[in-house]
Order: structure tokens, then C-alpha cells, then sequence
């Protein structure tokens, strides 16, 4: 009695989009199989999507709360079913602990593991813990594990969850890791950022949903936005191949003498932005903190502000007329 | 016969928070608030250059990171002896302006108000507003749909005695994606000036890398006063409605009753003046803020250091086995008092000091609205009313500060790190008092300790016994069904805690405790 979902979308013409499915559904003089239909469509296009944090600061949520187009209400509606976000759930306490045991015994392989925050392991992971299940604390460590292992997909959001990020840095208590080194074996998409752009994040899950999963670097990171460094495509490129240099914060020039880690960073924001594209970091007279890399934010001991050596630079000859020299006046 | 309740994770919050609750008679008789994350923040910082804990710290906490970049920021221009100029001060006045602008909204409508609204009422929308009606039949559809989880995130729920008024709910499913969007535009007027949100780049020592022109001032404007319209228009009604429609919540959650602020917002390059002001309310006294006074204690938290003392000489040492711990919270307290923090302190103080005629009209006002005396205000529905009409204090100044901005001139002083150093940055943070010491030794960090918002109020039992504010303002809450205790975690979200601040902390000195009494 119902259609396929190819039947479905030539019978809509494919023209039907997601977002008009609820108001199809409710309209009267629509034959029953094309509502059931509809009504299967919508259950399989929103992507059900369990979120979770560890050692996380909740940046990479807020900053997901910044996606513009599709906003946030959007996604909600229309893109994602978002089970479960310690942040924005309605429920509490075992209400909320209650979805996660459902999706362990009901949803294995249907829904998306989203991980925010590195995980804890010393001490079987005590230094992080969320929820009891059988009166028992359960560690953010544990729910990785089970729910990794649940999961048909685990997108690392940050840089916390993709590589340990700053609580994993040097002088680390807490064994913080990243999401990989819990369950190696679970097929992982990492976004790091530190925040994420809320566009590689909802870009990613619009990519796993159309086309499944995207092309990755050698760190898991999707290329189609971690394919390219801040220096390729950077709006001071220019100064820095004439060798105009910024010697303070709020100086124009390329800010390589203030430790801009933009030759060593993957990562689009360059031209992409910030914030409705409003600003980025560089534009706004900060050198890049490479706050997307593996490396972050020790970089070797050498912090976020040492300059890099300088035959790291892609092959431009600073001597000659192009050595690097003082910006005067703006 | 008392029964005791666990909820975990204490959700619509920042970080894991467990709160236990015994529930005697149907009220509650004892509660404990227990952090349930550490990532010793501080101890990374050992070692790195004094300038990275501008970064750095800011990854405490993804919500207030503004309010730590202007904490560090102040810590380090007096360790590293450096003023900033006129429009680096302002900058960052309205870096911080913004956040508390996108904090207080976000707070009310997406963190507390799932406590009130009945978000199924839309299912009874009969109007002609596309959003509102797309929003209606994908609820609809959700529920017929027989999925796992229906209308998630929104449901499942605590069951309670949500607002009965259809039209009222529905005003308030429109004003919660309203606000998705205003807080989404006051992070962008943020980064205008910041560079991003979150975790902007530019505010550091000396002031800010960004600099100004008339198009960022024109871009600023712009957004702020549609922020403006927004909390005078709609946010501050809607407080007043709940408050309309919950009398009882100008009674429940007292807690402590004593207040603390450090004061915030530089109105000269010195940090002498503030917007708000510092102060202290401590048992029904007005007195003056001494940062010698603080101190924070350890004999129910999970460290070995030593308790009591001062946080520039702050130790965090984990113990995750200590006997009778019970959080990764510490205990910090003023001279030897429990203290709330956040917008009611602020307020409070600016009202009680007669610092604020400004703020004292807006009090008085709305007090006189609800017939009520000024202790009402240490309620549940006095935290939601002080921060709703803060925020519009803090945008009206942010609509004079950006006009004082002076394209052209310099945002940034230069500055060099010295040999060794010391230095202190107190702000407050949307959620409350905000410190940050460093000392500096060899050109590197050798110590560095915050003392955040939350720590205070939901800290856990000091040395004595005393219960913290939060603890403090559980006690007494009535509880109608203990399957379904949604008065607790209105208690609990009028705080706005951010625990994944409050674990980063520290304190030490061997002061004598006053004697406490709540008051």
C-alpha cells in the first residue's frame, strides 16, 4: 500500500522539498498511500541525532546556534531530530537519561552520535561524569563507548573531541582524549575548530543526509572545508608577499611576527567568516591561533603567539625585495 | 518520611550538574549541589606565555567567554603594567555589552522558560503566520509519526503545572524563536568588534586588536538597537508575565539572601569607575568590597589542597576519592559568608547602594507592580526580573559607549612581558563575579587561578557546614509530585549555572570565619 521512496519522489516530480512535507501531510483531498508516504519521508529525512557532551566548554553549541541559513529553528524542524542536547532538551534528570537508554535498546544504527568536549580517561574516566543509569553515575567516557558503538555515525564536533584540544594540551590531569582514541573503530567524521563554524557543522550532517559521508583528510576532517590552509586564501596574503609586516595587535600587514599560525592551519574561515561573515580572526587584526589543528594549543611548547620558522612558509623568498619589512602608517 | 531525589544531568544549564534532593511533606529539607566535571584549566596554564591565557581561558566556559577574555585582560594589563586607550576600553565594554545581551536572552528563553511554557499549546495555533504554522504541523507530524522521541528536543518532559493559556503559550513559542534569532544577531554584534563568537581574538592586554571605523560603529548600531527593542518591547513584558502568572516564585528560592559583585564595565581607562558598581550586601548590610576577603574552601570538595585560602595563592589538587566530598566545586565565600552571585547582586547592590538612580527607578517600579516588598527580590522570579532589566541598562549604555568610539585613533597599546609579575582582573560575568589572578615568573605563567560565577552559587558546604546558595535556595521548595520535580529545576535555572566555569578555581588564607545565619 505505499509508495517507495523512489515512487515517492517521481510522483512529487522531485520537486517536493523536505520542508513542505508537514503542510502536505495535513492537507486535505491527498490520497493515503502519497500521505503515508510523505509521512515515511519525513521519519527517514530527519536524521535523528543524539548530542552529547564531556569535558566541553558548550562553544561549539552556541556557535551551531549561529547557523544562519538554514537557521537553527530550521535544522530543528527540518533537517534534524535532535533527541537528545544536555543544553536544549526540555527534559531532566532520568526524563532526559531515559532518551539515551532508548536509543542503546530501540535505535542501534539509526541514529548519529554527535561528541562535544574531549573525554576524560584517567580513573575510568571519573573526572567526567552525566546521568545515572541504575543509580549508578555513568562517565562521559562510558556513553562514547556505548553509544558509539550504537551509533550508524560519530561526528567529533570541536577541537576538544576531534583531538583533545585544550584540556588534552600539556599539564593535562584528566587524560582528556579525543573521541577517536575512545572507540577507533567507529566510522568518525572530526570538525574540529575551536569553536566549530556552525556551517561545517550543519554543512557536514546536510552532506552525511544527501550524499553520505564526505571526503576526509588524513585527521578525519571533511575536505570540502579543511582541504585548504588560512595562508592560501588569506585577505593579507598580499602583505605578506611584499613583506609588509604588522609589528602590533591593530596594525594593517600580515601578522606572521605576531605567531599567526595561518600557514599551518586547515581551515576556511578565511573566506567564510564569521558570524554571518561579519568578521574573522584575522580581519579583525588577531593572528590565527591554528585552533583547528591537531597540535592546538600547544604547538610543541612553542604557545599560541611564537612566530613560526620561516621556511615554513610555502616556498616564498623573503630575501631580496620581498624580506619582511615594517609597516610605517596604516 | 523524607525521600531523596537525584536529577542528573540537570539539563538546559552549562555542564554537568547533579542535584540531590530530600523531599520531606512535600517540600524540600536538605539539597546538594554536585559539579560533576574538572579539567584543570589552571595547571595547563602553567608554563605558556602569560598572553595565551587570554585564549585559554576563555575556553572555560563557550558562553561568557567575553567575560574571561576581559578578566584575563585585566589581569594581565596590570601584570604587564599597560593602559589601554580610550577606544580599547570601549571595545571591550561592548564586546562584554554584547555577550551579557545574547547570555540574559538566551538564558530566559531557552534555558528557563521550558519551565513554564507549555510548548504543545501550538498544537491549538489557529493564525495565518508561516513560521508558527510550519512549526505546528511539524509537531503534528512528529506525533502522528509514532518515531522514537517525537517533537524532540522539546519533549519528553517533567509533567507540571506549565501555563494553562493557549494565547499566552503561543506568544511565548513566537518570542522563543524570536529570540533564537536576537541572540544569534548579538553574537554577531559581538564579533564586530571581537572578531568572532565564540571565543573572540581580540581583546587582550592593552586593549583590542580590532579597530574602528564608521562602518563597524554604523554595523553595531544597527543590530543594537534591534537587540534594544527587543528586551524593552518584548523580553522585560515577558518576565513580568511569568511573574504575573507565578506569584508564588517571588516566594520560593530565597536562598541566602546575601549578595556579592565585583563590579563591571570600565567608565575610565584606570577600571576606577564602573557601570555597575562593587559592593557587598552581607546580613541586611550595605558595605563596601574588599578583594583581601575572599577565600574559598575544600572540606566537601573533591581536593586535596588546602582550604581556605585566598585565591592568589590558590592550589587545586584533585582528589577523587576524598571522603565526604561530594563536587569539583569549591566552597568560596566573603569574609567567611555565603554569597550569591549574577544579575540579582549586581543589581541588588546598585539599587541598595543608591549608586544607580537608574536602576533603583527600574527596581522600585517594578516592585510597585507586583505590590511587593524589596525582599522578593531574592526569589526566583527576582533573579529572572534583575537580569531582564539589566540587560536593558547595559543596552542603553552600549548605545552611548559605541558613539564614544573615535575612528582613526588607536584601540591597542603596546605591550612586552615582563621578567615577573603579578596581577589581578575582577569583572563579573552575565552569571556573576568574575576573578582571575596570575603571577609571572621568567616571562611565563608560573600561577594562574580563576574564581567563576557558578563556584559561588553553587558551591557546595564550607568548612562549617554551611550549604551553598543554590543548596540553600533548594531548601524550602515545595515539590507537588516527586516523579516530576520541575520546581526544583526552576530554582535551580534562575541561577543561570555554568558549571563547566565553576571547576577551575581556587582560593587560600587562614581567616577566622564570622559566624554565619542566613538571613
Amino acid at each position: 500500500m505505499s509508495l517507495s521512496r523512489r515512487e515517492f519522489l517521481e510522483l512529487m516530480g522531485c520537486t517536493a522539498s523536505v520542508a513542505v512535507i508537514p503542510c502536505i501531510l495535513h492537507s486535505a483531498g491527498i490520497p493515503e498511500p502519497v500521505k503515508q508516504a510523505l509521512a515515511e519521508e519525513l521519519q527517514t529525512s530527519q536524521l535523528p541525532v543524539i548530542w552529547i557532551q564531556g569535558q566541553s566548554c558548550a562553544g561549539c553549541s552556541v556557535s551551531t546556534l549561529n547557523t544562519v541559513h538554514p537557521d537553527i529553528a530550521e535544522v530543528l524542524t527540518e533537517t534534524i531530530s535532535l533527541q537528545f542536547h544536555p543544553n536544549v532538551m526540555g527534559g531532566t534528570g532520568d526524563v532526559a537519561v531515559e532518551v539515551l537508554e532508548r536509543a542503546l535498546t530501540e535505535q542501534q544504527g539509526e541514529f548519529v552520535l554527535v561528541v562535544e568536549g574531549s573525554i576524560s580517561t584517567s580513573e575510568g574516566g571519573a573526572y567526567c561524569q552525566s546521568g545515572e543509569s541504575n543509580h549508578h553515575p555513568v562517565t562521559a567516557q562510558q556513553w562514547v563507548q556505548r553509544l558509539g558503538e550504537a551509533a550508524k555515525a560519530v561526528v567529533a564536533i570541536g577541537t576538544c573531541a576531534s583531538f583533545g584540544g585544550i584540556p588534552a594540551a600539556k599539564g593535562n590531569l584528566t587524560g582528556a582524549r579525543g573521541v577517536q582514541d575512545i572507540i577507533p573503530k567507529a566510522t568518525i567524521i572530526n570538525i574540529p575548530g575551536c569553536p566549530s563554524h556552525p556551517d561545517w557543522v550543519v554543512g557536514t550532517i546536510a552532506h552525511v543526509i544527501l550524499y553520505g559521508l564526505p571526503e576526509l583528510d588524513e585527521h578525519k576532517r571533511p575536505k570540502m572545508f579543511f582541504g585548504k590552509v588560512v595562508h592560501e586564501q588569506c585577505e593579507r596574503r598580499a602583505d605578506f608577499e611584499e613583506g609588509r609586516v604588522a609589528e602590533d595587535f591593530g596594525q594593517p600587514g600580515c601578522l606572521y611576527d605576531l605567531g599567526c599560525k595561518g600557514p599551518e592551519a586547515h581551515c576556511d574561515a578565511c573566506i567564510r567568516g564569521w558570524n554571518n561573515n561579519v568578521n574573522w580572526c584575522i580581519r579583525s587584526g588577531s593572528p590565527c591561533i591554528g585552533c583547528t589543528e591537531p597540535g592546538f594549543p600547544d604547538f610543541s611548547n612553542t604557545g599560541l603567539y611564537s612566530k613560526l620558522p620561516i621556511e615554513k612558509t610555502y616556498g616564498i623568498d623573503w630575501s631580496g625585495p620581498h624580506a619582511p619589512r615594517k609597516v610605517t602608517t596604516g | 518520611m523524607s525521600k531523596t531525589i537525584t536529577i542528573d544531568p540537570m539539563t538546559r544549564i552549562e555542564g554537568h550538574l547533579k542535584i540531590e534532593i530530600e523531599v520531606e511533606d512535600g517540600k524540600v529539607s536538605d539539597a546538594r549541589c554536585c559539579g560533576e566535571m574538572f579539567r584543570g584549566i589552571e595547571q595547563i596554564l602553567h608554563g605558556r606565555n602569560p598572553v595565551d591565557a587570554n585564549q585559554i581561558t576563555q575556553r572555560i566556559c563557550g558562553v561568557c567567554p567575553a567575560s574571561h577574555a576581559q578578566a584575563s585582560s585585566l589581569t594581565l594589563d596590570r601584570a604587564l603594567g599597560v593602559t589601554p586607550p580610550d577606544n580599547g576600553r570601549l571595545i571591550r565594554n561592548l564586546v562584554l555589552g554584547s555577550n551579557y545581551l545574547q547570555s540574559h536572552v538566551l538564558h530566559f528563553y531557552h534555558l528557563a522558560a521550558l519551565d513554564y511554557v507549555d510548548i504543545t499549546a501550538i498544537l491549538k495555533y489557529k493564525g495565518n503566520d508561516p513560521e508558527l504554522n510550519r512549526v505546528k504541523a511539524w509537531a503534528q507530524a512528529e506525533l502522528d509519526s509514532g518515531k522514537a522521541n517525537p517533537v524532540a528536543p522539546f519533549l519528553p518532559r517533567y509533567e507540571g503545572d506549565y501555563i494553562a493559556d493557549t494565547d499566552i503559550n503561543i506568544a511565548a513559542i513566537t518570542h522563543y524563536l524570536k529570540a533564537l534569532e536576537i541572540r544569534r544577531k548579538a553574537q554577531e554584534m559581538l564579533s564586530i568588534f571581537g572578531g568572532r563568537m565564540p571565543h573572540n581574538v581580540t581583546i587582550m592586554p592593552g586593549g583590542s586588536s580590532e579597530t574602528v571605523t564608521v562602518n563597524k560603529i554604523a554595523a553595531f548600531s544597527s543590530r543594537l538597537r534591534e537587540i534594544s527593542d527587543f528586551v524593552e518591547n518584548v523580553y522585560i513584558p515577558d518576565v513580568l508575565a511569568v511573574a504575573s502568572l507565578y506569584p508564588k516564585y517571588f516566594e520560593i528560592g530565597k536562598g541566602c539572601g546575601n549578595l556579592l559583585s565585583y563590579g563591571v564595565f570600565e567608565e575610565d581607562n584606570n577600571g576606577d569607575a564602573k557601570l555597575l558598581p562593587a559592593g557587598t550586601f552581607v546580613n541586611g548590610e550595605v558595605r563596601a568590597f574588599s578583594e583581601k576577603k575572599l577565600s574559598e574552601y575544600v572540606k566537601y570538595s573533591r581536593y586535596s589542597s588546602a582550604s581556605g585560602n585566598h585565591p592568589s595563592k590558590g592550589e587545586t589538587t584533585p582528589d577523587l576519592y576524598k571522603e565526604g566530598a561530594y563536587s569539583w566545586l569549591k566552597a568560596p565565600r566573603y569574609d567567611g559568608e555565603v554569597v550569591e552571585v549574577g544579575p540579582l547582586s549586581r543589581i541588588g547592590v546598585a539599587h541598595l547602594t543608591g549608586a544607580s538612580e537608574t536602576v533603583s527607578k527600574m527596581v522600585t517600579d517594578t516592585l510597585a507592580r507586583f505590590n511587593a516588598p524589596v525582599g522578593a527580590l531574592f526569589s526566583v522570579l527576582g533573579r529572572h526580573a534583575a537580569r531582564a532589566l539589566e540587560a536593558k541598562v547595559v543596552a542603553d549604555r552600549c548605545a552611548q559607549w559605541v558613539t564614544q568610539l573615535q575612528p582613526g585613533k588607536p584601540a591597542h597599546t603596546p605591550f612586552s612581558i615582563p621578567q615577573q609579575g603579578e596581577g589581578i582582573g575582577l569583572t563579573e560575568a552575565p552569571r556573576g563575579a568574575l576573578g582571575h589572578w596570575i603571577s609571572i615568573k621568567d616571562k611565563k605563567i608560573n600561577r594562574y587561578q580563576c574564581v567563576v560565577p557558578t563556584t559561588w552559587n553553587g558551591s557546595p558546604c564550607d568548612d562549617k557546614g554551611c550549604k551553598g546558595p543554590m543548596e540553600q535556595a533548594l531548601i524550602g521548595t515545595p515539590i507537588a509530585d516527586i516523579e516530576n520535580p520541575i520546581e526544583a529545576g526552576r530554582v535551580v535555572r534562575s541561577f543561570d549555572p555554568c558549571i563547566a566555569c565553576a571547576v577551575h578555581v581556587v582560593t587560600p588564607d587562614k581567616q577566622r570565619l564570622a559566624t554565619f545565619r542566613v538571613v
